[in-house]
């Protein structure tokens, strides 16, 4: 898995570049697998790194996408402002909920986030005065990107403005994960009953981790809102917060470019199949999903690198 | 001289179940004292009770004269009681360098940092070395610790809970599982330890108890039976009782 | 007062079928660890066997329920046996993206056979009729429910404590080693457990179709409820999710009741609260 930890991101970056020239129609889809690389990576450090399972981290993406709608409808139209805001935001929502995610078992922690899932849920769809209910937002425009950039309708912008979004957060996750902090989180996945036997603050270390992976998750729903110029109810339902963990777990879960290879090849397949047939699709999908626990239990990080091994082995 | 642990009527108990009950205990700082007795005596409940691994009951522990009964078991870590687990808790994916690595960074408060590397910390890296040194694991450094040998995993525990730089140390059957020639070479270890670390460990083992340790209690069904030197110990006609009628069980042990 | 107590009814009616949906995935939780998200899946199961029995063949309605429950205990041992045995000693992460990937393709198969739709039932006359019961007047079908259901707790109540089988099954809930050192085969103690529960989920999944209704979208709709059952009612616990199935049914449909702008979250918030307050769930038993 190091191995393609540490080489990866490059090579990543040159494709997605190299994306803009090679499908031009295709701006505003490749912009969507960028958002929800974000996501899967915002999810990941979670279920990746510190071993903790969610199925409910829509509610921050919903919340950032709400935020950065909210925020421009009463004129702050500048996106990066409604990003800072969206992040902070969720990263404050996570803060708040940290107390009651971090206890528990796993049967606890997996009902209390599924619970809170639809708790935000009905509530964004009960304040229609603010979030416009089950029709959603769209009655906002956004200005130009630090005032210089505006979006514009083959997606251009949205383009550079999300790629850019996703590479500062691989790198900062890139960074985090190799920290000591990082460290930590991976001896919790490891084992976390050894943790308190080596003086370590276990759910302070865990709240950390919620709290950045929601504003991460929130900065994301926030660049789907600014960018489709939409904000709905489905962004924080529980088929989203399903989608990221199947994201994460088919690209690789704790490889960050293994995440996003999974969360950009995930959603091309959905938009794809999804368009001929959503009953197929989810057929092949849980199908795919039960398949990932016994073979490829790494994801396609984990493929590669064990690809990477056999021939090294050989040569 | 203030004893390095002490406990009050320390008890535990599950339910109707008493697993340490009433346990008033004195290891003296810098000493070799060994805690045993026949399956199901409590010795592992009473190491957790002491570490904080499962809240007492009722009783007081106190580590070098500070009361530590509240304080949680990562507390008291920070307090320089570390221990070992009879069953291995390693953390089995990351490496045995990043496990002891892993241990000081956690001492040290640097678990908070997370803008720059954890291998790029010398002070953290020689050190963790000097640990895996001394527990002759500096061979295997960055192999995963699930592919390492029963025998060096034993050993990868001692070296997590030294990492902490404790002043107590509680070592639950620290060569369990192990062949007889290694669980020598893990006593010869341990018996390395410098003199002003408290050693308390628990062991089957009649011959290994009696070779290193210099004070033994003998814990029958969760309660302080009798306490002494090796020699008084194995002159005791009650201790003899207690181990005769299960020899069979635990003479070979 | 009469409208509430036939509100009550409705709940407690409700409360039989979570208990029903519930009491497998509480068996399968505390015997095998398994955290089963796929549960409700069964429930469905049943509920379109009876549907087709019923609408397609005929086949009079009380005959429906036995047939749901054997015909989806039947798939349950087959998919334990066959699959789902292997996902028991992977790690928490897996068994939740395993089951998760079942509902998905179990809601996947069920609309590609029956489509989206709701399926319609028609219930025979004598359980839509309303009866009179202390001068409080309730849906036939409600009664029927809140009887079946007691007669099914107390069955379940029976083979657990009464039987070898139920005898078996505390011991390796208790302690699965020891189980296993005293002969006990448990891997078919798994299978007979896993469809048992599977049956149950079968039989309210047919019972709910009058009452909740059924489409597709059903694993994933009682979810939630569903696993506060168990949490609250505590893993591998009859009595507490039973309690915990009739509690959370009442209370549901209280609120309902009293509050509809925000009734249908009260019990999420109520859940929220819980959480808070008992960490690790009423029972105070870990999973």
């Amino acid at each position: 898995m190091r191995l393609i930890r540490i080489g990866a991101g490059l090579p990543l970056l040159l494709a997605a570049v190299a994306s803009f020239f090679l499908f031009p129609e295709y701006l505003s889809l490749l912009n969507t697998l960028f958002i929800l690389a974000i996501f899967a990576l915002a999810y990941d450090l979670l279920q990746g790194h510190a071993g903790v399972v969610s199925l409910g981290h829509a509610v921050f993406f919903g919340m950032g996408a709400y935020t950065a709608a909210v925020l421009a409808a009463h004129g702050v139209t500048e996106p990066v402002v409604g990003l800072l805001a969206a992040l902070l935001l969720s990263g404050l929502l996570a803060l708040l909920l940290t107390r009651i995610v971090v206890v528990g078992n796993d049967l606890t922690r997996l009902l209390v986030t599924l619970g809170i899932g639809f708790l935000m849920l009905e509530a964004a769809n009960q304040a229609r005065w603010l979030t416009g209910g089950a029709d959603g937002m769209s009655d906002f425009t956004m200005g130009p990107v630090l005032g210089l950039f505006r979006f514009d309708f083959a997606g251009e912008t949205a383009f550079w403005y999300s790629l850019a979004a996703l590479v500062l957060v691989y790198a900062f996750l890139w960074r985090l994960t190799t920290s000591p902090f990082g460290l930590a989180l991976r001896g919790i996945r490891e084992n976390v009953r050894r943790m308190p036997a080596i003086g370590a603050p276990v759910r302070r270390h865990l709240a950390t981790a919620y709290t950045i992976s929601g504003g991460i998750a929130g900065l994301a729903g926030a660049l789907l809102a600014q960018t489709s110029n939409f904000a709905s109810l489905d962004m924080l339902g529980f088929e989203r917060s399903a989608e990221v963990m199947m994201m994460a777990t088919l690209g690789g879960t704790g490889s960050i470019p293994g995440v996003v290879l999974g969360a950009v090849g995930f959603s091309y397949l959905k938009d794809a199949l999804s368009a001929m047939s959503p009953k197929y699709w989810h057929l092949g999908i849980g199908l795919v999903l039960m398949l990932s626990v016994f073979v490829l239990r790494g994801g396609i990080a984990g493929g590669v690198s064990a690809l990477l091994r056999r021939l090294r082995g050989r040569g | 001289m203030t004893p390095a642990i002490e406990t009050e009527g320390l008890t535990l108990r599950y339910g109707h179940f008493t697993a340490v009950g009433d346990v008033s205990l004195r290891v003296e700082a810098g000493a070799r004292h060994a805690l045993i007795g026949p399956n199901g005596a409590g010795k592992t409940s009473l190491v957790h009770a002491l570490t904080g691994n499962v809240p007492a009951t009722a009783g007081r522990i106190r580590v070098a004269g500070q009361d530590v009964t509240a304080l949680s078991q990562a507390e008291r870590v920070r307090r320089g009681l570390a221990r070992t687990f009879q069953i291995n808790q390693l953390f089995r994916g990351l490496t045995v360098m990043e496990n002891v690595s892993l241990a000081i960074l956690e001492r040290e408060r640097k678990t908070r940092q997370f803008w720059r590397s954890f291998a790029a910390d010398r002070a953290v890296a020689e050190e963790a070395r000097e640990h895996l040194a001394f527990a002759h694991l500096e061979e295997l450094a960055d192999r995963p610790v699930r592919s390492l040998p029963y025998g060096s995993q034993r050993l990868v525990e001692i070296a997590i809970a030294l990492a902490t730089r404790p002043r107590v140390l509680v070592l639950d059957e620290p060569a369990a599982g192990v062949p007889a020639a290694q669980s020598e070479s893990i006593f010869e270890r341990i018996n390395a330890l410098p003199r002003d670390l408290t050693l308390l460990f628990v062991e089957h083992d009649m011959g290994l108890v009696f070779r290193f340790a210099e004070r033994i209690t003998v814990l029958v069904g969760g309660r302080i039976m009798t306490e002494g030197t090796p020699a008084e110990i194995q002159a005791d006609e009650r201790v003899r009782e207690v181990y005769l009628g299960r020899r069979g069980h635990h003479g070979a042990a | 007062m009469s409208g509430l107590i036939s509100i009550l009814a409705d709940g407690i009616a409700y409360g039989m079928l979570l208990f029903l949906f519930s009491i497998g995935l509480s068996v399968t939780l505390g015997l095998m660890r398994f955290i089963n998200l796929a549960h409700g899946a069964f429930a469905m199961c049943g509920g379109y066997v009876a549907v087709v029995l019923l609408n397609g063949f005929g086949v009079p309605f009380l005959l429906t329920l036995p047939a749901a429950a054997v015909v989806t205990g039947l798939i349950g041992v087959v998919l334990e046996r066959s699959v789902i045995r292997h996902v028991y000693p992977m790690p928490e992460l897996q068994q939740v993206l395993f089951s998760i990937g079942l509902a998905f393709a179990a809601g996947a198969v069920a609309n590609i056979l029956f489509g989206p739709q709701q399926q319609p039932m028609l219930l025979p006359d004598w359980l839509t009729a309303r009866v009179s019961l202390l001068g409080v007047g309730i849906t036939g079908y409600r009664l029927f429910l809140v009887l079946f259901g007691l007669v099914a707790a107390g069955l379940l109540v029976a083979l657990f404590n009464f039987t070898l089988f139920g005898a078996r099954v505390r011991a390796a809930v208790d302690d699965r080693r020891a189980a296993e050192g005293i002969g006990i085969n448990v891997d078919r103690l798994f299978a007979l457990t896993f469809g048992l529960g599977a049956a149950f989920a079968g039989l309210g999944g047919a019972l709910a179709v009058g009452f909740l209704g059924l489409d597709p979208t059903f694993p994933f709709k009682y979810l939630v409820l569903v696993l506060m059952v168990v949490a609250i009612g505590g893993p591998g616990s009859i009595g507490g999710s039973f309690a915990a199935a009739i509690a959370i049914g009442a209370i549901d449909a209280l609120f309902k009741y009293l509050v509809p702008e925000v009734g249908n979250y009260v019990i999420y918030a109520l859940l929220v609260l819980m959480m808070i307050f008992f960490p690790r769930g009423l029972a105070g038993r870990a999973a």
